[in-house]
């Protein structure tokens, strides 16, 4: 081994912690946004799955549903995604 | 007016129960009349750190079922005075813990002259963890300089706004404080770990106090001597300052920077 690997290795890692921060901060605001979602959603998602049942043939999985409530934006958003399978 | 005060944290081996066990002590030597409840059903723990195993006889659940009062359950702290210990059931399961149970305990402890009622939560957001918060006028989130820990904080402190008597009954929320446990100046300064200020931009919670990472901890718990007695430790007048500044006391944080030992005092040992 080297001497400048010797020395390379004995190093400190910097900034682990910072890593830590960014992950942390983007986990909790997502969480926090989560938890602010209104409790209707589960409702207001089955809702849908069946009236598109209606039409075609989904699953409940096929549909989400997700409220967010960003402090930096003027409006909230309500974003529904719908999958459809494709004709076999 | 009696306070209770929830010990809390989400994350499991933060260091509640050493906190409980301090901070309880500390306001007793205040001369305030101070109760410290186990609410970690099945794994009590408080009694073995409070040195008081031996002289456990009745337990929370006991009391809850009518099958010893108040009186007979309360262990008498042996060395500090006014400081007494409503120990966890070791046999029972969580569901023993019912609301109206926990109320009742709490409104006699207020009648028999309490003014701090401490209850030390146990891990997780189950049965136990919740009824430990749901009475709390106050609550001290114990928090490790840790990713985990930190997100169970934040959690946690969701949980005393949404899920509390005094958010459902709307009155004035819970006052939640902000205890940094296990800190570790030199790996700080060493980036390895997350910062007092971190953390603080993070949870947004009032911070009281910040106990280092020390050996004298698990001596303590050795000795069945709260921390806080042992005036000598860096991890004992750090809880002290957090006592103080629970009481309204201004204190500045101790024990928080790292400083490198120069040759000299390297060579003195200072
Ligand atoms: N400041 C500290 N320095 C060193 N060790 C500590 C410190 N605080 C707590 N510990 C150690 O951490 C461990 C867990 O502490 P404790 O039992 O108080 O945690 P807890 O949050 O009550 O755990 P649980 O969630 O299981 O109830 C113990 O071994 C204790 O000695
Ligand atoms: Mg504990």
């Amino acid at each position: 081994m080297g001497l400048l690997q010797y020395f390379r290795k004995e190093a400190p890692k910097k900034g682990s912690a910072k890593l830590a921060k960014d992950r942390l901060q983007i986990i909790v605001a997502h969480e926090h946004s989560s938890a602010a979602s209104p409790s209707y959603l589960p409702e207001l998602q089955r809702e849908i799955v069946a009236v598109i049942r209606k039409y075609m043939d989904i699953s409940a999985q096929d549909v989400t549903c997700e409220f967010s409530d960003k402090a930096e934006d003027d409006i909230s958003v309500l974003e529904v995604n719908v999958a459809l399978p494709k004709n076999k | 007016m009696a306070k209770v005060i929830v010990v809390t944290s989400g994350k499991g081996g933060v260091g509640k129960t050493t906190s409980s066990a301090a901070i309880g002590t500390g306001l007793a030597l205040s001369g305030a009349k101070t109760v410290v409840i186990d609410f970690d059903i099945g794994l009590r723990n408080l009694d073995l750190i409070m040195g008081c195993e031996r002289r456990v006889v009745y337990d929370l659940i006991n009391v809850i079922n009518g099958e010893a009062n108040l009186q007979q359950a309360l262990v008498k702290d042996k060395r500090t005075p006014g400081l007494f210990i409503l120990p966890a059931s070791q046999t029972r399961n969580k569901d023993a813990l019912t609301k109206e149970g926990v109320e009742k305990v709490i409104t006699d402890l207020k009648a028999d002259g309490f003014e701090y009622i401490i209850c030390d939560s146990p891990a997780g957001i189950e049965q136990g963890a919740m009824m430990a918060l749901y009475f709390a006028d106050e609550a001290i989130v114990t928090t490790n300089p840790e990713v985990s820990s930190v997100r169970d904080s934040d959690r946690i402190t969701g949980m005393l706004s949404s899920k509390s008597l005094r958010s459902e009954q709307q009155l004035s929320p819970v006052k939640v404080h902000l205890l940094i446990t296990r800190y570790c100046p030199e790996r700080v300064q060493r980036e390895e770990m997350l910062s007092i200020e971190d953390i603080d931009d993070l949870l947004g919670i009032d911070l009281v106090g910040v106990i280092p990472e020390s050996q004298e901890v698990l001596n303590a718990s050795n000795m069945g001597e709260p921390v806080i007695l042992n005036t000598d430790s860096d991890a004992g007048k750090a809880y002290q300052d957090a006592v103080d500044r629970l009481m309204g006391i201004e204190r500045e944080l101790r024990f928080v920077k790292f400083e490198k030992k120069g040759f000299l005092s390297r060579l003195f040992g200072a």
